[in-house]
């Protein structure tokens, strides 16, 4: 059985094909190795967010329970009549922002521009840092004030606060992690660690950046439009 | 153009991706804050979602410069995931159906708000009073 499966012409049809393949040293993505990776790691994710995002569809269409009305439970007040899903609207436009910045400062990364990439990073690090403040603001009102828990909330369906906590918890693991990637990578730019290495790493970390903000752009329609 | 050197492009289609990904997301804040319901709000909440997510994907990730070999690889396995949602989406709605059909629960039953709990006292104690009020 070992001889055969060294000499790739086993009983298994296919099997000599399949080593070919894996070991004909070909290479399919011509972008550098950690584009790649980073993109393969993306593609996951992508399936972790949905089956997050499926379970909540599932959960939605099959409580018997009313969903809370998020419009209502996410409006803040400053001063005034309170003002319908505002803190969600503004940390959506912080991100979108915080994307902007991080577009630029791969493209001067590109242009070896060291001292333009660190500040648009150091920028983009800072608007993804007041998003989870924003968020930590949000999960402690309704914790503390509206007394929504993973198990049931004062509103409707109980299962309202396991999708809240689970979906925007590991969206804002995701930030707070790429907030400290983005400043790891912008402090190394910084000290010209990557003159020689050339600059795709601000392209990768970039990708991660925007995948975040891509999250965000469903999780705000699914969850707090819809 | 070329993988090889980089992502490399003009300055002002970031600027206009940008400004473009700014009016999206304020005409889907405007679907809620017009109150928009029913198939009109789903309609245009799906519509600037895709939108959305296109021109990041495209634009700002790049995806629309990659060759095609990455680009299937990307866009590809998460077609998969359309077939899970739909399965899920028939499920659901089978489940619901019974649901309301044998457990006797109000299909039209509205959910609370904060308001409606809120008369002064605070969290899970005040919900019977509050609700009894209404």
């Amino acid at each position: 059985m070992s001889e055969a499966a060294i000499s790739g012409a086993g009983t298994m049809p296919g099997s000599s094909t399949l080593v070919d393949d894996w070991s004909a040293d070909k290479q399919a993505y011509h972008v550098p190795w950690g584009k790649a990776m980073m993109w393969i790691f993306l593609v996951s994710d992508t399936f972790i967010f949905t089956c997050f995002l499926t379970g909540y569809l599932h959960v939605r269409l099959t409580t018997t329970e009313p969903w809370p009305l998020q419009s209502e439970i996410f409006a803040l007040s400053f001063g005034g009549d309170p003002i319908p899903l505002i803190l969600i609207a503004i940390m959506t436009f912080i991100l979108i922002t915080s994307s902007g910045t991080m577009a630029l400062a791969v493209n001067f990364g590109y242009r070896r521009d060291k001292a333009k990439t660190f500040w648009f990073m150091v920028a983009t690090a800072a608007f993804g840092a007041s998003f989870v403040g924003m968020q930590a603001f949000e999960w402690s009102k309704l914790i503390l004030e509206e007394g929504v828990r993973p198990w049931g909330n004062p509103f409707g369906a109980p299962q309202f606060g396991s999708i809240f906590f689970m979906i925007t918890g590991f969206h804002g693991l995701h930030v707070t992690a790429g907030v400290i990637y983005l400043l790891t990578v912008a402090f190394k730019v910084k000290k010209g660690h990557y003159d020689k290495k050339g600059y795709e790493i601000v392209e990768i970390a970039g990708l991660y950046w925007h995948f975040v903000d891509l999250v965000w752009v469903f999780i705000f329609a699914f969850f707090y439009l819809l | 153009m070329s993988s090889e050197a980089g992502q490399q492009h003009p300055l002002g289609i970031y600027y206009k991706i940008w400004i473009l990904l700014f009016v999206l997301s304020s005409f889907s804040y405007a679907v809620d804050y017009f109150n928009v319901q029913g198939g009109m709000r789903w309609g245009l909440v799906l519509l600037f979602m895709v939108l959305k997510a296109g021109f990041i994907v495209a634009i700002f990730m790049h995806v629309v410069w990659e060759r095609m070999a990455l680009v299937l690889t990307i866009l590809g396995p998460p077609i998969v995931l359309l077939l899970l949602i739909g399965l899920m989406t028939i499920e659901g709605n089978y489940t619901s159906g019974t649901r309301y059909q044998y457990m006797g629960h109000d299909p039209n039953a509205v959910a609370l708000t904060p308001s409606d709990l809120h008369g002064g006292e605070h969290g899970e104690e005040g919900e019977h009073a509050e609700e009894e009020a209404h």
